[in-house]
């Protein structure tokens, strides 16, 4: 394997996650590298995100865009569409983050998690930071 | 630092048994671990192998869907999580002795039945269930003697669910496709030598009810040496009845009438043309009698009664009109729904639903006992409904535990007094480095075959290999 090419700053894409609970995750990731890379390389804590590992064969990578940037998406693959039916909470810019690749243009996009039906409770968390 | 606290005597976390190691044992404690710092719990499983339909549900031609399998791998190696499978609870140990053992009882153990036609001749031969069908091409123990009879040319699958879609995928596939996945090796001779050429599958009601998933669908409309037959009868008209519907069920309406009614392109008809195999839908049809052949002990063809819909939409309802029709084929696939089963007098169990009766998986009159996946909600809905369900029932658990309706504050003895229980039994759980030993055995038998693994499917030879 190659050395990992060194990167400029330029070559580097800032995502903000807008979490279940309304929070904001930032992360950066490189051009070309999907949304579940991001995710998954930045170790960001969105439950059960990923479940099948970028295969399209779960859904719960679903996210949802901000329309300028959901206008330029690459376009919808028949086998996308289908696994996004089986996402809740679908909306007009819904698509599924592993198929999502990032873009010099897509930088400081938010990008927001979609509420569950597990969600709409408030969320516990016993002893967490100790 | 974090592991002092863990151990010091005054912070002792709540101990919590999950019973069952399918997707909904394993994401209920995924989310427990994750939302509780003390929390330990242990995962009971009544096979020495773990992930429920995950490895003996899910298709073979569906490695990606077993991805899930890396994330319960990481739960299962968590500190603060055990596996103890070869265990049956409500057999080898009461509900009420696990209680006694923990905090709290969460059940998760799936739907392991299935239901029955209940019409004269289901039990000839060549009749089998969905359920019995992909257990033996999966290598579920119990079903792996069952060398079904694939002489005939046609079989008939009785349904429309992702279930159904499986068998018919299985039974159509090209071998070569089959080879290069974790089916087991007996089932690969068994298939190679399948007279089948023609599949149909039957509902009671219309194309509108159809259960499948598109995704599922798309597979089998492309599915290489394979031709859809659909009958533009049953489509037409359709396209206005689903403008208003939603989107899933407008875009796998819309691929049907697709299917059906347009003409395909050149190389599609090409193939199609070429097909050796067959597969198609059939609607308003629901079985009345599995009718014998002149030896009176085969199946030689199902009677069907043609329906008709009262209603409309999901909740229409399929009434006889009174007309019968037979269908001639030699195989029949029963492929009408799982249902879980009681497993322990001392647990409610709602046996019209087949569920145990629950709120948010509490268990109704029943304080400390918990359920989620099929045995809470009905056997319907992929893994990521199963997920979404069990982070649920493991929030109940969390409010539970926040609120003091659950009582911690006397420890309890956890696997240490289960072991104890068992040991007096005769029975020795498998860990989950076991399992990893089995994991690592298939998985290097399946090298040989040039496929991913190659299960053992007698639990016998699973304890061998780990020293038993
Ligand atoms: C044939 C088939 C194919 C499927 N394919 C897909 C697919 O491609 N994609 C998808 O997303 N979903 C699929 N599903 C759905 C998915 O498998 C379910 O949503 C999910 O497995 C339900 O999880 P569960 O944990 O409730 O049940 P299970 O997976 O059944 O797990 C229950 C576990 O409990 C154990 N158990 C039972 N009784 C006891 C006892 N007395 N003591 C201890 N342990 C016990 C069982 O051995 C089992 O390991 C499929 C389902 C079937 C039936
Ligand atoms: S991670 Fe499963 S579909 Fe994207």
């Amino acid at each position: 394997a190659s050395a990992p090419a060194r990167l400029s700053s330029e070559d580097k894409v800032t995502v903000h996650f807008i979490t279940r609970d309304g929070d904001k995750l930032t992360a950066q990731g490189k051009v070309g590298d999907s949304l579940l890379d991001v995710v998954v390389d930045n170790n960001l804590d969105i439950d059960g995100f990923g479940a099948c590992e970028g295969t399209l064969a779960c859904s719960t990578c679903h996210l949802i865009f901000e329309d300028h940037i959901f206008e330029k998406l690459d376009a919808i693959t028949d086998e996308e569409l289908d696994m996004l039916d089986l996402a809740y909470g679908l909306t007009e810019t819904s698509r599924l983050g592993c198929q999502i690749c990032l873009q010099k243009s897509m930088n400081n996009m938010v990008v927001r998690v979609p509420e569950t039906v597990a969600d709409v409770r408030q969320s516990i968390d016993i002893g967490k930071n100790p | 630092t974090g592991i002092k606290r863990l151990l010091s005597t005054d912070e002792l976390g709540p101990r919590i048994c999950i019973v069952g190691s399918g997707p909904a044992g394993f994401y209920t404690a995924q989310h427990l671990l994750k939302h509780h710092r003390l929390a330990e719990v242990d995962i009971y499983e009544k096979l020495p192998v773990p992930f429920g339909l995950v490895r003996f549900g899910v298709a073979p031609d569906h490695p990606e869907v077993k991805n899930v399998i890396n994330t319960f791998t990481q739960t299962a190696r968590s500190d603060r999580c055990s596996y103890y499978g070869n265990v049956t609870v409500g057999k080898d140990i009461t509900v009420k002795e696990l209680q006694k053992a923990y905090h709290a009882v969460i059940l998760s153990y799936g739907a392991e039945d299935n239901r029955t036609l209940g019409i004269p001749g289901e039990d000839l031969a060549g009749v089998y269930t969905a359920r019995a069908f992909v257990g033996w091409y999966n290598g579920l123990p119990e079903n792996r003697d069952l060398k079904p009879d694939l002489s005939s040319e046609t079989a008939v699958i009785l349904g429309h669910g992702n279930v159904a879609l499986d068998v018919a995928r299985i039974l159509l596939s090209p071998l070569e496709i089959l080879r290069k996945t974790d089916i087991t090796e007996d089932s690969l001779a068994v298939l190679a030598r399948s007279k089948v050429k023609r599949v149909r599958l039957i509902g009671r009601r219309g194309p509108l009810q159809a259960a499948f998933t598109i995704k599922e669908l798309r597979e089998m409309i492309n599915l290489p040496s394979v031709r859809p037959l659909l009958d533009p009868a049953d489509f037409k008209g359709l396209g206005d009845a689903i403008r208003d519907v939603p989107r899933p069920r407008r875009r796998l309406t819309e691929l049907m009438v697709k299917t059906a009614l347009e003409e395909p392109g050149e190389e599609v008809a090409g193939r199609w043309a070429s097909a050796s195999r067959e597969w198609s839908l059939k609607f308003l049809r629901s079985p009345l009698e599995v009718l014998p052949a002149t030896d009176g002990k085969r199946a030689r063809a199902i009677r069907m009664a043609v329906t008709r819909l009262e209603g409309s939409g999901e909740t229409a309802k399929a009434v006889p009109t009174g007309e019968v029709e037979d269908v001639l084929c030699g195989l029949i696939l029963s492929s009408i729904g799982y249902r879980s089963l009681p497993v322990d007098p001392a647990v409610p169990f709602d046996s019209k639903q087949g569920i145990i009766p629950n709120s948010s998986g509490r268990v109704l009159g029943a304080p400390g006992l918990y359920c989620s996946g099929w045995v809470k909600r009905g056997p319907v809905g992929v893994i990521i409904t199963t997920m979404n369900d069990s982070f649920d029932t493991a929030q109940s658990v969390l409010e539970d535990l926040q609120s003091g309706a659950l009582d911690v504050s006397k420890a309890k003895g956890g696997f240490e007094l289960v072991r104890s229980v068992l040991k007096s039994r005769g029975i020795c759980p498998v860990s989950f480095s076991d399992w990893e030993k089995i994991d690592a055995a298939e998985m290097a038998r399946g090298k040989l075959g040039g496929k991913p693994r190659e299960k053992i499917v007698d639990p016998q030879e699973m304890l061998q290999l780990i020293g038993r």
